[in-house]
């Protein structure tokens, strides 16, 4: 053994990291696998900077008092938190970094529809990301991430058309991944790739991309609008001027309740690709989940204003957004049941990524079912704009969203980098992640129900809510741990960690069956697909077979 | 320090009552739906664990499985759904008989005027048992009254009224928030509503007071010379106001609105959006000539001139008969 080693030095296979070196090779490149490694690094910056804010708002909140920033410190904080993590990590997320690699791997394509344009969208969120990190060192934005008017209009004396700005431009790189998306799924499919072969995390995709090509440009007008009034005082949302103010509400929430579907559609797509593989099973209702991630696409549209139920609009009008948020509630449903169905009669392993998978169903479930409180009227007036809705959308957005992408990560990460993730520290932190999420945001919902308001830099005069503050606090610790192990042990794989199979799970799906990691054109020869996604039967009964013959 | 460590809010009006019912409700149905799944989640990860030489036994799926966890869910959420509007629309529709409030907010400051004249500052101070409507209005941003214990909650915004309701049932003193964000001193928006019993509440209002809104509404409608072209008969300039108080207005393009106190605000502030059915486009804005004060007591003054029996200073005891008197019993 050990004289093979040193004589016969292992070439490594060309792939697409070790093509080409040096930094040209990186910011020029074309190739869908680098780009999205370049979203990798941009976003995982994003969302530590958005982390420690959030730090140090759960560290504010530990004490009634407002003691340790100062209250306008507390508003920039939260805004420039949710600002961060919502338009700069959790929307480009899973789209731009496994979607970028993954989509032209999965349909048998050498790259995605536009290699170019694909770059381009990568610099216009480089741009938009600059520009919102000048504006946090020039002093900040304080209107909450939902910029509401007249308060972000004539109001704030911060910097708010820097910020709105900053939205913008990294609005239209989201709108591009999702174009080039839309046309890559349509025109890029290898020869038997239907579109009922296609494995569900492009289908997830395909619906995120509707929303990202539909919704963002109106997120998009809103905010020019909104400096427009600013800069020059054109009467839109500010009364004083002639506008209205719900009208901003409308128009931001247009978008904004959609954008919960660009950060959690593609997020059920990696966990159903991660139950199947560990249940060693293909998926239960595969044409169900298919279309209810276009469903919950489409009827996303139409439930807007059940952010607005107490801010002025019409009884009737009430009524019929909460009706159709309880329409989006059941394709939700529908693929929390599917994924349980899968299990039955599976052979499941408990691998990290499935581990992830578990944590995703069981706090997407819970925020799924906070979500009908939300949307039953007589109790929305109670809990919005308090911390129940705050507990409520992290465990979508954090527990849902984030968690999906950390098993994406896990799952795929022998593929993007060619290397093993240590099993038993990912198994851990998975662990981590959980409880302390569990403990950071649960005892929010309480909160919430008690009456706390959210965005309160200071609660001296409700000492009641404080037990609640401090385990959430110590819940936001043990999550921080969770989410750096993960950072840290990936890193250390790039260096030191075994080199990984092409297939290290037996896995399904036309990007296992290239090398690892990839090389740039993806496929030796583009691959004829004669079989359908999820065909574990078959792969295990030959992996089974090649065993006997073995032994 | 940690002696005071409430799981649930105090429960002090009507509403609270039945959005504590629905919740609980759905505290169940959501509890049962999760621990189907989790149950259904442990018992398959427990049971189908791998095993060496077991393979997967490969499902295509079950259409009326699917039919059956998309209809029953429908089915359950319509439910939430229909009792969750039953209660937003009664905690929508103020009764009829309410003692007024007018509320102002400002950055970061709740001003209070009750209908017979008491000012109040970030406290509110209302009887058990009586039906107190809000009026509010916002100096400058969106801003949110809240009221935890009565699970009440309405945005207040710049430029036009919003109206909420409540009838507090339990003497204490409550949170009042302020639940839309509002800029640096948000979190030191709030104050107390003090709920009293009818007694007290009536030695409270005997205090010092300049005399009812009304009266001072009708100081300023002189004083700004409404009054020359307002003429009580039908001679004047513009419309008569006797009486047009909760009445359909026929308007010159052919429309017609409730005047309602946001009607006769716009009308102040902004007299050519609305013009009365054979009137002409003459009356002038004040919009920055009154406060929003003003400009509630010139409201409350036009209320006032729809009700030709002044309305008593009603007792406990008689707004515990108007008990359930809404929109739709009223008869005038």
């Amino acid at each position: 053994m050990s004289m093979a080693t040193t004589t016969v030095q292992p070439v490594e296979r060309e792939n697409y990291l070790n093509k080409e070196y040096g930094v040209g090779s990186w910011l020029l490149t074309t190739d869908h696998k680098r780009i999205a490694l370049l979203y990798l690094i941009s976003i995982t910056f994003f969302f530590f900077i958005g982390g420690f804010f959030a730090l140090l708002i759960r560290l504010e909140l530990l004490t009634p008092a407002s003691d340790l920033v100062q209250p306008d410190t507390y508003n920039k904080l939260f805004t420039m938190h949710g600002q961060v993590m919502v338009f700069f990590f959790l929307i480009p997320s899973i789209p731009a970094v496994l979607g970028n690699f993954l989509v032209p791997l999965m349909i048998g394509a050498k790259d995605l529809a536009f290699p170019r344009v694909n770059l381009l969208s990568w610099y216009l969120y480089i741009i938009g990301g600059v520009m919102m990190l000048h504006c946090m060192l020039t002093g900040g934005v304080d209107t909450g991430w939902t910029f509401y008017t007249p308060f972000s209009t004539a109001f704030s004396n911060t910097k708010v058309i820097e910020a709105g700005l900053a939205i913008f431009v990294a609005g239209f790189s989201s709108i591009l991944t999702g174009l080039n998306f839309v046309v890559t799924i349509h025109r890029m499919r290898a020869p038997g790739m239907t579109w009922s072969r296609l494995p569900l995390f492009i289908w997830a995709h395909y619906a995120t991309s509707i929303i990202q090509i539909l919704g963002t440009p109106v997120i998009a007008i809103t905010l020019v609008l909104v400096v427009a009034e600013r800069a020059l005082h054109l009467g839109i949302f500010d009364p004083k001027l002639g506008g209205d103010p719900l009208l901003f509400q409308h128009l931001f929430w247009f978008y904004s309740h959609p954008a919960v579907y660009i950060m959690i559609l593609p997020s059920m797509g990696v966990v159903t690709e991660i139950i199947a593989c560990f249940a060693r099973k293909r998926i239960f209702g595969y044409s169900f989940i298919a279309l209810s991630s276009i469903a919950i696409a489409v009827f996303g549209f139409l439930v807007w204003a059940h952010h607005m139920f107490v801010a002025g609009i019409s009884v009737y009008a009430a009524l019929v957004f909460s009706l159709l948020s309880y329409a989006v509630a059941v394709p939700s449903a529908v693929k929390v049941f599917n994924w349980t169905a899968t299990l039955y009669k599976g052979s499941i392993h408990y691998d990290a990524p499935m581990l992830y998978a578990f944590g995703f169903i069981g706090l997407f479930t819970m925020g799924g079912l906070t979500g009908l409180f939300l949307a039953a009227l007589g109790i929305d007036v109670h809990v919005t704009d308090t911390y129940f809705v705050i507990a409520h959308f992290h465990y979508i957005m954090v527990g849902g969203a984030l968690m999906g992408y950390l098993g994406g990560m896990h799952f795929w990460w022998p593929k993007i980098s060619g290397k093993l993730y240590p099993e038993g520290w990912a198994r851990l932190a998975a662990l981590i992640v959980f409880i302390g999420f569990n403990l950071t945001f649960f005892p929010q919902f309480v909160l919430g129900y008690l009456g706390m308001p959210r965005r309160y830099a200071d609660y001296s005069h409700m000492p009641e809510f404080q037990v609640l503050n401090v385990l959430s606090t110590a819940g936001a610790t043990v999550l921080g741990v969770g989410y750096l192990l993960p950072m840290l042990y990936f890193l250390w794989s790039m260096r030191y960690g075994k080199p990984a199979p092409d297939n290290p799970w037996n896995a399904a799906g036309l990007e296992w069956m290239t090398s690892s990691p990839p090389t740039t054109f993806n496929f030796e020869k583009e691959p004829i697909v004669t079989w359908e996604a999820y065909n574990y039967d078959e792969l295990d009964r030959a992996h089974k077979e090649e065993v006997k013959v073995a032994g | 320090m940690f002696n005071n460590f409430p799981l649930w809010p105090d429960r002090a009006s009507t509403a609270a009552g039945n959005v504590d019912a629905l919740f609980i409700f759905l505290l169940i149905v959501s509890g049962m739906m999760s621990l189907l799944i989790f149950v259904a989640l442990t018992y398959f990860a427990a049971r189908y664990r791998h095993r060496r030489g077991v393979l997967a036994e490969q499902i295509e799926g079950s259409i009326p499985l699917e039919l059956t966890w998309s209809i029953i869910p429908l089915f359950v959420f319509m439910v939430i759904f229909a009792w969750g509007a039953v209660v937003y629309f009664k905690g929508r529709t103020p009764p009829r008989d309410s003692t007024e409030v007018y509320v102002v907010a400002k950055q970061w400051m709740w001003k209070l005027e009750h209908a017979e004249g008491q000012r109040e500052i970030n406290e509110l101070h209302v009887p058990v048992g009586r039906d107190v409507k809000l009026i509010m209005t916002s100096q400058d941003v969106i801003h949110s009254f809240f009221v935890p214990a009565f699970r009440m909650k309405q945005d207040v915004l710049p430029g036009r009224y919003t109206v909420a309701w409540f009838r507090a049932t339990k003497p204490g003193t409550y949170h009042l928030f302020c639940a839309e964000y509002c800029g640096t001193q948000h979190s030191g928006m709030i104050g107390s509503i003090v709920v009293q019993e009818p007694a007290q509440y009536e030695a409270w209002m005997s205090g010092g007071t300049s005399g009812p809104l009304s009266a001072s509404g009708e100081k300023i409608f002189a004083e700004l010379g409404c009054a020359t072209c307002h003429r009580t008969d039908t001679q004047g300039r513009g419309p008569n106001l006797q009486g047009v108080f909760g009445k359909l207005v026929l308007l010159a393009d052919g429309r017609s609105v409730t005047a309602d106190e946001n009607y006769i605000r716009e009308s102040i502030l902004d007299p050519g959006a609305k013009i009365v059915n054979g009137f002409k486009p003459v009356m002038p804005t004040f919009q920055g000539l009154v406060s929003e004060e003003q400009l509630n007591a010139l409201v409350a003054y036009v209320k006032s001139l729809s009700q030709p029996i002044a309305t008593p200073i009603k007792t406990a005891a008689t707004g515990d008969q108007n008990n359930d008197k809404t929109e739709g019993s009223q008869v005038q």
